[in-house]
């Protein structure tokens, strides 16, 4: 763990320093979702990864948190980062409503019940309109600040925002998956019968995993909110996204620690420059390149990534 | 009043042959290796597309074409078998669903690389026009699709229970190991389960491009409605997800009349939810 934690601020020591070298905005751009969607798939690795629970809706709570900040901003003009809280409430509120019932069930059923969650997500948002309905919410223009949450010169100061996310949300997944509740979660994972004839009250610790998963996926809500000014549900709520967050742990390694992050950095890249260097022609490209990278990992690797690095440990 | 009130509910029924034609390839191969296939729209969306360009390069009617693209979906299932299901056989659950995930993508990705995002449609069949059978209207496609879709139904249930190789089929749902002692090659058997449950999308697709949009994204949503329909018929059960096709037909249309036509789709999600929640076998499923 020594040399892993050593990597671990190397690495971070390096992406903090990127932006001082990289003025680009694109490669800026880049990092910045890949280090978002990093973060979301680790709040995905938690109940996916370490509980087993595929979760297919998890963009639910992106979208929650995008919405609470934007209509608390909008309508109410509570500052974001205090909506961010909001979002996060609601989020686990969402989490321990959808949760309570789906977690009796199994497999596949749970995870097309939350498919199922998640879509009705989107039908109501896209008809509501108090939220705007399919056309979405703008967020008003607001004074550039750290306060404020939004900055319009230069995209570093959400870089730096984004950075802090993505390490506490490695630091809450570190600590879930050393404490008692992360042993917890993989003997429900790999025994559901024998975790519960040990005592193990499974529907709490499934609880309480998912509501983890759900305030990390809810802060990325709110960033992207505030990075890109405009919400709509199917840039928030989409199912594709849900499937993405599956698809980056999956790269990278589920149930690992690091595996989302590896992931993230390697999906992410790779789909936005086969999307903008491929461009029109190449429309669907993307999608043949990342299935056929997601099937051969699935059938050969499906420890994902993170296992080429680490021999050692299992 | 009264006579759009008879209208919808025949629309709904009518639809709801359709689900449960595409339910029931979901509901085969499920039964038979515990394997949910989540691209089975993604077929669906294929069958579409040859039936579509059968007509734009040859001229073919989508209900003569029905035959050859029943036979290509029947061959595709095959193949998908053997290149992508049979190493993940007996794999952990994370990974079957990130295959057949990875299939989902991989065919919309190809269907957008080829055909682009388009909507496109037959615009003059055969079958077009309405017809009205006892004052209630309807589209001759729709009504044909429907049968089509009974008959092929009919015949799924046919083979299983009365001919050697359907039971065989089911021999090996039940129990791999006996049905092996019994000389029955399973690996063999799961390809052709593989191969009826995707030619059976096929013939709904064939039957459904007569009167719907193709585009690369069609399948999602009947998929999502084959998933209804399975879990409320019962994973595995073939007569289950004939009737369960029929009340997701009806709670789509019934909700969309009454409520909103915008809503009609969540209530059949709710639908989904309220039975797994209370009978999470479904009607007519075995444990």
């Amino acid at each position: 763990m020594k040399k892993g934690l050593f990597v671990f601020i190397l690495f971070m020591c390096i992406l903090a320093a990127v932006p001082l070298f990289l003025g680009d905005p694109f490669v800026c751009h880049i990092l910045i979702m890949t280090m978002m969607y990093a973060t979301m798939s680790i709040g995905w690795n938690v109940i996916g990864g370490y509980a087993g629970q595929v979760s297919f809706g998890n963009a639910a709570f992106f979208g929650v948190g995008a919405y609470t900040t934007a209509i608390l901003l909008v309508n109410f003009s509570v500052n974001p980062w205090l909506g961010m809280l909001a979002g996060c409430v609601l989020s686990v509120g969402l989490a321990v409503v959808v949760g309570y019932p789906c977690f009796r069930l199994r497999g596949h059923y749970f995870a097309i019940a939350t498919i199922a969650v998640g879509e009705i997500m989107v039908v109501i948002f896209t008809n509501w309109d108090y939220v705007g309905a399919a056309v979405g919410i703008y967020m008003p223009i607001l004074e550039e600040s750290f306060t404020n949450f939004e900055f319009h010169s230069s995209k570093i100061p959400y870089y730096y925002i984004i950075l802090c996310m993505l390490v506490f949300a490695i630091a809450v997944s570190y600590i879930v998956e050393e404490s008692r509740l992360g042993y917890y979660l993989r003997a429900i994972k790999d025994d559901p019968d024998g975790a519960r004839s040990l005592g193990i009250d499974i529907q709490k610790y499934k609880m309480i995993a998912f509501s983890i998963s759900a305030v990390l996926t809810s802060i990325c809500g709110t960033f992207y909110g505030q990075y890109v000014l405009y919400i709509h549900p199917s840039s928030t709520m989409d199912l594709m996204m849900s499937i993405h967050l599956c698809i980056i742990a999956l790269i990278g390694g589920i149930g690992k620690l690091f595996g989302p992050v590896i992931g993230a950095f390697v999906f992410i890249p790779l789909m936005e420059l086969t999307r903008v260097y491929l461009g029109s022609e190449g429309q669907g490209i993307d999608m043949i390149i990342y299935s056929l990278l997601v099937i051969m990992i699935a059938i050969w690797r499906p420890q994902g990534l993170w296992a080429l690095f680490s021999r050692g440990d299992k | 009043m009264e006579g759009v009130f008879t209208q919808t509910l025949v629309s709904g029924i009518l639809i709801g042959f359709i689900y449960a034609l595409i339910a029931v390839g979901l509901t085969m191969i499920f039964g038979m290796m515990d394997i949910v296939n989540f691209a089975h729209g993604e077929y669906l969306m294929v069958a579409m597309y040859f039936a579509y360009w059968f007509f734009v390069l040859f001229g073919m009617d989508p209900l003569f074409s029905l035959p050859l693209v029943t036979v290509l979906l029947f061959l595709l299932g095959v193949i998908t078998y053997y290149i992508f299901i049979r190493p993940i056989i007996s794999a952990p659950m994370l990974s079957q669903i990130f295959v057949t995930f990875g299939i989902l993508i991989l065919l919309r990705g190809v269907a957008q690389y080829l055909w682009n995002a388009d909507y496109r449609m037959i615009p003059q069949t055969l079958t077009s026009g309405n017809v009205s059978i006892f004052g209630v209207y309807t589209g001759v496609s729709q009504l044909i699709a429907a049968a089509g879709a009974v008959i092929c139904n009919g015949l799924i249930f046919w083979f299983l229970k009365s001919t050697k190789l359907g039971m065989a089929l089911e021999a090996v749902s039940e129990d791999k190991e006996a049905a092996r002692l019994m000389g029955i090659n399973s690996d063999r058997m799961f390809a052709l389960a593989w191969g009826i449950g995707i030619a059976t999308v096929g013939v709904a697709g064939g039957l459904l491009s007569s009167f719907y949009y193709v585009f690369p994204e069609v399948g999602s949503n009947f998929c999502l409605m084959a998933f209804v329909v399975v879990a409320l018929g019962g994973f595995g059960s073939v007569p289950g997800a004939f009737i369960a096709g029929i009340i997701v037909g009806l709670v789509e249309v019934l909700s969309g009349y009454l409520i909103a036509p915008s809503l009609k789709f969540m209530f059949v999600l709710f639908l989904y939810l309220g039975v797994v929640f209370i009978r999470p076998q479904g009607f007519m499923g075995r444990k």
